[in-house]
């Protein structure tokens, strides 16, 4: 009786698409408009992710030595650095490598490059960039330079300066933003993911609300709470899976049209090719959300007529 | 076979639809039930189908309180019960034959048998020529055949006609009291309620007249007496 019955109501879903051809073109438009606004999202946040992402790359510390430190002292720091849970890469510049880095930054400037040959001797020290693996925790590496963890073998401190001071203004400008980027980000997603449900909700309920003295006649020849309402959440179903269909194909110009604008500004993400790499999950998620929504809704919005 | 005992129905806004009303209805009998408008017709019959509850009182059909039914038992019932309204009430949707074979799936039946039994009970009201078509194609008198081909097609012990001839003209009017007493001479229950005095005069049959939520008479063999 079981796949009876499931035949009867899927068979019934779909005919009764079929046969209200313009209700089911209004809620499957509908249906679109939340899964633009869901893919939208999905997109949005990847942007913010990879411009993210690529801020934090360009934010460093360089630990500058004196010239006369050994390269053994700095080594060591080196490796204690690396052993810092909060860095992620650090990268030794040797005194010779700074110098010719000098020059070539230098190389128009002819009275600096006049004034270093007349020094005899390079008087640039040795650095050292560390990268953090967030941000915010480039505080706890400069205190962590400032101990007694970068003082040579004889105990004098070999560290020239930290530059971390100097940024830390832009630093924690940065770290801030972020931070509220994500919150931001999150809570408008949340708000528009939940007014396009809201909105979806509503044109299937208007369409069950047009069948309300149907459902009621279903009820009184004796017809069961699944028996009527089956037909109804596959209707809804339907409508999520064509909606994500169309909602796919529709991504394919959008995301090419705005691939090339995002390409430029947000820090070449190309969007377009970000859609095709990540299809099948955008696809899944897509048609996951179409489905939830449009079953979700009709079996919530026949409940009230299944009363009699 | 169906009793009301002392049933009153007050609404929220203090109208009263039903005022202690006892009323016994036995097998194979064919009941008329006029009234005025607002004389509280409808209301007995939804009580009888649950649609409605009592403020007072129980409705008996065979020895189970309908009010007191879980859901499975009062789909039960409501197959047992077949229903025809004055303005059809068919699934716009759905053809002649969806309609009346969506009640036999609803009552559990095989495909076989709806294949069957829903051109059958088609060829009963003199139908079987529109099977395909949507109810929007078909007249009213049409519409009220398939109302009552769906009605019977489960062979319900009562059939329950609320005004089923309000809309029509006098000839399909004709023809479809003529099918509502071959259905009773077949040994179904019948239960009508009608404003119309031709018909209640011509079947010669048990009428029940309302007035104002009450009972006024109740006559085995009567006439049509406001």
């Amino acid at each position: 009786m079981f796949w009876t019955n499931f035949k009867r109501i899927s068979r019934t879903g779909f005919m009764n698409f079929w046969r209200n051809g313009t209700v089911s073109l209004a809620s499957v438009f509908m249906m679109i408009v939340t899964l633009l606004v869901i893919g939208f999202i999905i997109f949005g946040s990847a942007i913010l992710n990879t411009s993210l992402n690529a801020l934090r790359q360009k934010v460093d510390i360089t630990v500058t030595f004196i010239p006369t430190a050994s390269e053994g002292d700095i080594t060591n720091i080196k490796r204690s650095l690396e052993n810092l849970p909060e860095v992620s890469l650090v990268t030794y510049t040797s005194r010779s490598q700074a110098l010719e880095d000098f020059k070539k930054r230098h190389e128009n400037d002819q009275s600096i490059l006049t004034a270093l040959n007349e020094l005899n001797e390079n008087p640039l020290g040795a650095s050292l960039d560390v990268k953090a693996k967030d941000p915010s925790q480039y505080q706890s590496i400069a205190q962590f330079l400032e101990g007694n963890n970068a003082l040579s073998a004889s105990g004098v401190t070999i560290i020239d300066h930290v530059n971390y001071y100097q940024n830390k203004v832009a630093i924690d400008k940065l770290t801030g933003i972020i931070r509220s980027a994500d919150k931001l980000g999150l809570a408008i997603a949340i708000a528009f993911i939940l007014l396009s449900i809201l909105i979806a909700f509503n044109t299937i309920r208007l369409t069950i609300y047009i069948a309300r003295e149907e459902i009621s006649v279903m009820r009184l020849v004796g017809a069961s709470t699944a028996y009527i309402q089956g037909p109804f959440v596959t209707v809804g179903i339907i409508y999520g899976l064509v909606a994500t269909v169309l909602a796919l194909i529709l991504f394919l110009p959008i995301t090419y049209w705005i691939g090339n604008v995002t390409q430029d500004f947000f820090i070449g993400m190309n969007l377009f090719s970000y859609y095709l790499h990540n299809f099948l999950q955008i696809a899944a998620i897509l048609l996951g959300s179409g489905i939830i929504i449009g079953a979700i809704s009709s079996f919530w919005a026949i409940r009230r007529y299944l009363k009699v | 076979m169906i009793f009301f005992d002392r049933v009153s129905k007050v609404y929220p806004d203090g109208s009263v639809a039903l005022q202690n009303v006892t009323l016994t209805i036995e097998p194979k009998e064919f009941v008329s039930i006029v009234g005025q408008s607002g004389a509280g017709k409808t209301t007995l019959l939804k009580m009888l189908l649950a649609e409605e509850i009592p403020t007072d009182g129980q409705v008996f059909f065979e020895s189970s309180d309908v009010h007191d039914l879980g859901k499975n038992e009062m789909n039960e019932l409501r197959r047992k019960i077949g229903m025809v309204f004055q303005d059809y009430r068919l699934i716009s949707g759905k053809t002649v034959y969806e309609n009346i074979a969506f009640t036999m799936e609803a009552a559990g039946k095989t495909d076989e048998e709806i294949e069957q039994d829903v051109p059958h009970v088609l060829e009963l009201v003199d139908l079987s020529s529109k099977i395909w078509n949507f109810p929007k194609e078909l007249s009213g008198g049409e519409k009220q055949r398939v109302a009552i081909a769906r009605a019977l097609v489960n062979q319900p012990d009562v059939l329950v006609a609320d005004e089923p001839t309000g809309n029509l003209d006098p000839v399909n009017t004709y023809d479809i009291v003529q099918i509502l007493k071959r259905i009773n001479d077949i040994g179904t229950t019948v239960i009508l309620t009608t404003h119309n005095k031709g018909i209640i005069d011509s079947l010669g049959k048990r009428v029940i007249v309302m007035e104002k939520g009450k009972i006024i008479r109740d006559d085995k063999q009567g006439k049509y007496f406001i």
